[in-house]
C-alpha cells in the first residue's frame, strides 16, 4: 500500500507515508461510480449497487448521478452513435482523476449489434480502463473490474491534482 | 347482434367501392388493400362512423425488388367492443411508388399516428402529407440515409459517425 506497515516508525503514534500514497490508497477506497447505464447491463449494474453483491464493500456504493461528483464511469448498456457524444461530455465532465470500465459485450465491442447505429466499441471515443466481457457479465465480473481498478490506482496511482 | 369484421369490411365495400383493391383474409386475419388517395377519407369513416377509436400500428414494408410499387404502409386499426370478445381489427394497406413515396397524414384522426408516422419516415423515408412535424425521431436530425431501405446496407456506420462528430464539435444533442 505504501503506507509504513508500522505505526510506531517515529516514535509516538506517527504514520510515515508519501502524500502521494496515502492520496491513492484514499481514492481507491472511496471510488465514487457515475453509473451510465443505457441497456440490459445496467440492471445487473444495479444488482451489484444493491444489498446482495453490495458494492458497498469496496468503498464504490455512491452511485454519483453527476459527473461533477465522480471518479469512476461505468458504461453499462449499447451505446449508439446519437448517444455516443453524450457519453463524451459527461466524461469530460468528470474531474481528474477519473477511470472507465467498459461493462458488457456491447461497450467491450458492439456486442450483437452490429448495426448502422451502433458504436463497435466505446474505445472508439473514451479511454477504457477495464473491459468486462459477458451478455451480460454477472455482478462478481463487475466487483472484479472494480478490484482491477483498485489494484491499477494502488500500483500506478495517479497524478495528485 | 354483435359487431364483427364482417359488417365493418361490408359497410366499406358499400361506402367506398372505387377505392378498395383487394381484400384478403389470413388466419382470422382480415387485410384491406386500398388507394393511396383515399386513405384520409376512409380512415375518417372507420374511426367516426364504425368506432374504430384506436390506431394500434403504424408501419410501413420495403419490396424492393420483390415487387412493384415499391412500399407499402401498413394501419392496424382497433374497435373495442363492449367486451374484449367483441375486439375488432382490421388491417389496412396501402401501396406507394419508389418515385413518389408520399402519402396523406392520419394525425388529424389519431393523434397517436404522430410518433408512428415520424418513425416510418425517418426509416424509410415516406413523407406524411399534413403532418404537423415531421422530424427524424429515432436518428440524429442531421442523418442522411433511410436506414430500412432495403437497399441501404445496415452495416454502413459512415453516416452515423458523421453525425457523432459533428455532435461532439458543436456540444449539442
Ligand atoms: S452486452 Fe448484452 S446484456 Fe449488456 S447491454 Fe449489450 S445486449 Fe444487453
Amino acid at each position: 500500500m505504501g503506507v509504513n506497515a508500522d505505526p510506531l516508525v517515529g516514535g509516538e503514534g506517527f504514520l510515515t507515508t508519501t502524500i502521494e500514497a496515502f492520496a491513492n490508497w484514499g481514492r481507491k477506497n472511496s471510488l465514487w461510480p457515475m453509473p451510465f447505464g443505457t441497456a440490459c447491463c445496467a440492471i445487473e449494474m444495479m444488482g451489484v449497487f444493491a444489498s446482495r453483491y453490495d458494492l458497498s464493500r469496496f468503498g464504490a456504493e455512491v452511485a454519483r448521478f453527476s459527473p461533477r461528483q465522480a471518479d469512476l464511469m461505468i458504461v453499462s448498456g449499447t451505446i449508439t452513435y446519437k448517444m455516443a457524444s453524450v457519453c463524451r461530455r459527461i466524461y469530460d465532465q468528470m474531474p481528474e482523476p477519473k477511470w472507465v470500465i467498459a461493462m458488457g459485450s456491447c461497450t467491450c465491442g458492439g456486442g450483437p449489434f452490429d448495426s448502422y447505429a451502433v458504436v463497435q466499441g466505446i474505445d472508439e471515443f473514451l479511454p477504457v480502463d477495464v473491459y468486462v466481457g459477458g451478455c451480460p457479465p454477472r455482478p462478481e465480473a463487475l466487483i472484479d473490474a472494480v478490484m482491477k481498478i483498485q489494484k491499477k490506482i494502488e500500483m500506478k496511482g495517479a497524478p495528485i491534482v | 347482434m354483435s359487431f364483427d369484421v364482417e359488417q365493418a369490411v361490408g359497410s366499406l365495400q358499400n361506402e367506398f367501392p372505387q377505392n378498395i383493391v383487394n381484400i384478403k383474409e389470413y388466419r382470422n386475419e382480415t387485410t384491406i388493400l386500398i388507394d393511396k388517395e383515399s386513405i384520409n377519407k376512409i380512415c375518417n369513416y372507420l374511426k367516426h362512423n364504425l368506432d374504430f377509436t384506436f390506431l394500434a400500428d403504424l408501419t410501413a414494408v420495403d419490396y424492393l425488388e420483390v415487387k412493384s410499387p415499391r412500399y407499402e404502409v401498413v394501419y392496424h386499426i382497433h374497435r373495442f367492443g363492449p367486451d374484449c370478445e367483441e375486439n375488432v381489427r382490421i388491417r389496412l394497406k396501402a401501396e406507394l411508388t419508389d418515385s413518389e413515396p408520399t402519402i396523406d397524414s392520419v394525425v388529424s384522426i389519431w393523434s397517436g399516428a404522430d410518433w408512428l408516422e415520424r418513425e416510418v419516415y425517418d426509416m424509410f423515408g415516406i413523407k406524411f402529407i399534413g403532418h404537423p412535424d415531421l422530424r427524424r425521431i429515432l436518428m440524429p436530425e442531421d442523418y442522411e440515409p433511410f436506414p430500412l431501405r432495403k437497399d441501404f446496407d445496415v452495416r454502413n456506420r459512415e453516416a452515423s459517425k458523421k453525425s457523432f462528430e459533428k455532435a461532439l464539435e458543436d456540444g449539442t444533442d
